[in-house]
């Protein structure tokens, strides 16, 4: 069982994040917690001032957050994109698929099960920012 | 019809491993039930009253007669040896075992199906109209659009844990026969300069608050449509109200935000998606295009039929409408019997329909948004054998669009949230108004009963709504008039307070008899009370 999964090679970003209202009032911080409901749009001016952005799951239900990260990603953003709060493992292959390549959850994981739900579908039909190519790409080169 | 490639039934199949072992993690307990809940949601796997209800995709109402077998093989191995035709051309089995729902999945894969997104808060399966491909008055076949609809909603990562469900409808002509603007995103294919592309509403639903889904873009093109719809989406997913599911279909936001502010954020939003590489190339929808060719009719067919039997006719004037092909007609199989449960069929009335699907109509068959199957493609001079082959299994009502042709939900019979019963009230409507001679003088009256306010038997819709509720521990039916779910889209208002069984009943008699007394030349039911208005009808019921 694991409580933090990351799946990028650089060092953790050891800053703490802060709330959106307080990363727009100051400007040296580079690490943001955005709650589900939070524009992440507000922050696309200060991508690359940032090094960790935390995006916020209340409840599995709330899809907010795969918006926002889509977004940020869209935008560019190359830094950590962390989901926190209740992400379950049998989400995580969609948040990786919209760009998050970090994990809180509330409630440990256990990493078999992640590792076995992450290599399932070997296909997607979609192109998002995980830069997959979706099944129509391979259809018609 | 359309055929998976490799890729598609890998993900079909992939799903089916995956579900099965989720179930394994669910009955060894690793999984609590509230774990197990949104996995089960996504396969459309329901805990109803007194059992699982297993919902299986039929996209757009299209299929063959080898998976329309495989829905009577389910039924008889799995269930009580029937099955449930649903208002979204879906199947649902109301019997099932956890433990048996792999290989069922299994078994529906092996015949390129799935209930992939049957429930839960994501895009559910794309509805299109019954008769796409045959119908005389279409611009385009819809479901090509559907397809691509299809296979861009399944597994989509952004959009499967939205505030609520989502239900897409494609139709390509303007009659509607999909309640199109009923649907959270209704897209009526259209030409523009010679181009082929798609007209957006966007904000239709019924359930507890109706409306109509305003026009939010007149032309989509073809190389667009998927930015186009994921704007709408995206917007949707990040604005629509998570705070009370009974304000979050995407209904309410545009309504809340009205259809101008929400139109110009999809549109600032589409913008943006243009530059992300979204859209399939146009070959994609081509080559999906060629698999709904048409058959290989024959040119030589003769539009001659000989109605000298009149029970015959009656079935051929009541329950075929115009093919585009000389020759050809589309026939209606009612699954709306004397006494029966709308869109119930039994296995072997399954396997009667898909061996008659294969003699007589290439192959295809559509289930409609009203519970009633068809028949695309038949032959005129094939429509006599057909006809009687269909009498001698109960499947030849001919009341299409009639009074005793009405959309039913399951209700408290199965259903958890229902607070009356709507099946024995559809049943006893049937017998009431049973004579064939009465319902055709009364002629279309879309009758549509749901159980509960969530209105899954689209009362709303209905040229005569019923709304079952629960007072004071008692089972009451309120009576609406007016609605419409055709392109003449309107909503049905309530006459007033409501009625026991019998008594909304005797209220339908008193509302059809003044029908007959005030309508004028061939009015239909909802023409005369559009004229008329609400006020003579309440009279009539109420004094």
């Amino acid at each position: 069982m694991v409580e933090a999964i990351r799946f990028r090679d650089d060092d953790v970003h050891e800053e703490p994040a802060v709330s959106l209202d307080a990363f727009l009032d100051q400007s040296n911080a580079t690490a943001v917690r955005i709650e589900a409901g939070e524009d992440a749009r507000l922050l696309l001016p200060l991508l690359d001032r940032l090094a960790l952005i935390e995006v916020d799951f209340p409840v599995f239900g709330d899809g907010r957050g795969y918006s926002a990260a889509q977004i940020l990603r869209e935008a560019g953003y190359k830094g950590e994109l962390r989901a926190s709060g209740d992400v379950l493992v049998d989400q995580i292959a969609y948040m990786r698929r919209c760009g998050f390549d970090a994990f809180a959850p509330d409630a440990p994981i256990d990493a078999r099960v992640m590792d076995k739900a992450l290599e399932l579908y070997e296909e997607v039909y979609q192109s998002t920012t995980d830069s997959r190519a979706p099944i129509w790409k391979r259809r018609h080169g | 019809m359309y055929q998976y490639d490799k890729y598609d039934q890998q993900m079909v199949d992939t799903r089916v491993a995956e579900f099965r072992d989720q179930v394994e993690r669910r009955l060894a307990g690793e999984l609590t039930e509230d774990q197990f809940k949104p996995l089960r949601l996504m396969n459309g796997l329901y805990l109803q009253l007194h059992a699982y209800m297993l919902r299986v995709a039929i996209p757009y109402g299209t299929l063959n007669s080898k998976q329309m077998r495989m829905l009577g093989h389910i039924a008889r191995k799995y269930d009580r040896d029937y099955g449930h035709f649903t208002t979204r051309q879906n199947i649902q089995y109301n019997w099932i075992k956890l433990e048996d729902a792999p290989d069922i999945l299994a078994d529906l894969a092996s015949v390129e199906m799935h209930a992939i997104q049957t429930s839960g808060n994501c895009i559910r399966n794309i509805s299109s109209d019954q008769y796409a491909g045959a119908a005389a008055d279409e611009i385009a076949d819809p479901r090509p659009w559907a397809e691509i609809l299809r296979q861009w909603s399944s597994f989509h990562p952004e959009f499967s844990y939205l505030p609520r469900k989502f239900k897409i409808a494609v139709i390509a002509s303007d009659e509607d026969r999909a309640a199109m603007r009923l649907h959270d995103i209704g897209i009526q294919l259209v030409h523009k300069n010679g181009e082929l592309g798609a007209k957006f509403y966007v904000g239709g639903g019924m359930g507890r608050t109706p409306m109509i889904a305003p026009e939010i873009r007149d032309f989509v093109p073809a190389d667009e449509l998927i930015s186009y719809a994921e704007a709408c989406l995206r917007v949707y997913n990040r604005y629509g109200r998570r705070d009370n599911k009974y304000k979050a279909r995407i209904k309410i936001l545009v309504h809340e935000l009205g259809k101008e502010e929400y139109t110009r954020q999809v549109e600032e939003e589409f913008a943006h998606m243009k530059t992300l590489g979204l859209n399939p190339p146009v070959e994609e929808l081509a080559r999906i295009t060629e698999y709904f060719a048409d058959p290989a009719f024959d040119s030589n067919a003769s539009d001659e039929l000989d109605l000298s039997d009149p029970d015959f006719k009656l079935w051929v004037d009541q329950n075929t409408v115009a093919h585009k092909q000389p020759g050809y007609a589309i026939a209606t199989i009612s699954l709306k019997p004397k006494g029966g449960i709308p869109g119930d069929a039994s296995s072997a009335q399954i396997d009667l329909m898909a061996d008659l699907a294969e003699q007589y109509s290439f192959d295809e068959l559509r289930v409609t948004h009203s519970q009633n199957i068809v028949l695309p493609h038949v032959k005129k001079s094939d429509l006599y054998a057909l006809w009687q082959k269909l009498d001698q299994a109960d499947l030849a009502p001919a009341n299409l669009d009639l009074i005793t042709d009405s959309i039913a939900c399951p209700g408290l019979d199965y259903c958890s949230l229902a607070n009356a019963r709507s099946i024995p009230l559809a049943q006893k409507i049937s017998e009431r108004f049973a004579d064939l001679g009465r319902q055709r003088e009364l002629g279309e009256l879309k009758l549509k009963i749901s159980g509960c306010i969530n209105a899954c038997g689209h009362h709303h819709a209905g040229h005569i709504g019923i709304l079952g509720v629960d007072r004071k521990g008692t089972e009451n039916y309120q009576l609406l008039l007016g609605g419409s779910a055709a392109e003449d889209t309107s909503l049905a208002k309530i006459t007033g307070p409501g009625f026991d069984e019998d008594g909304v009943i005797d209220a339908i008699e008193t509302v059809t008899d003044l029908y007959l007394k005030e309508r004028q030349e061939d009015e239909r039911f909802i023409d005369t009370y559009r004229r008329v208005g609400m006020a003579a009808f309440k009279e009539a019921i109420y004094g």
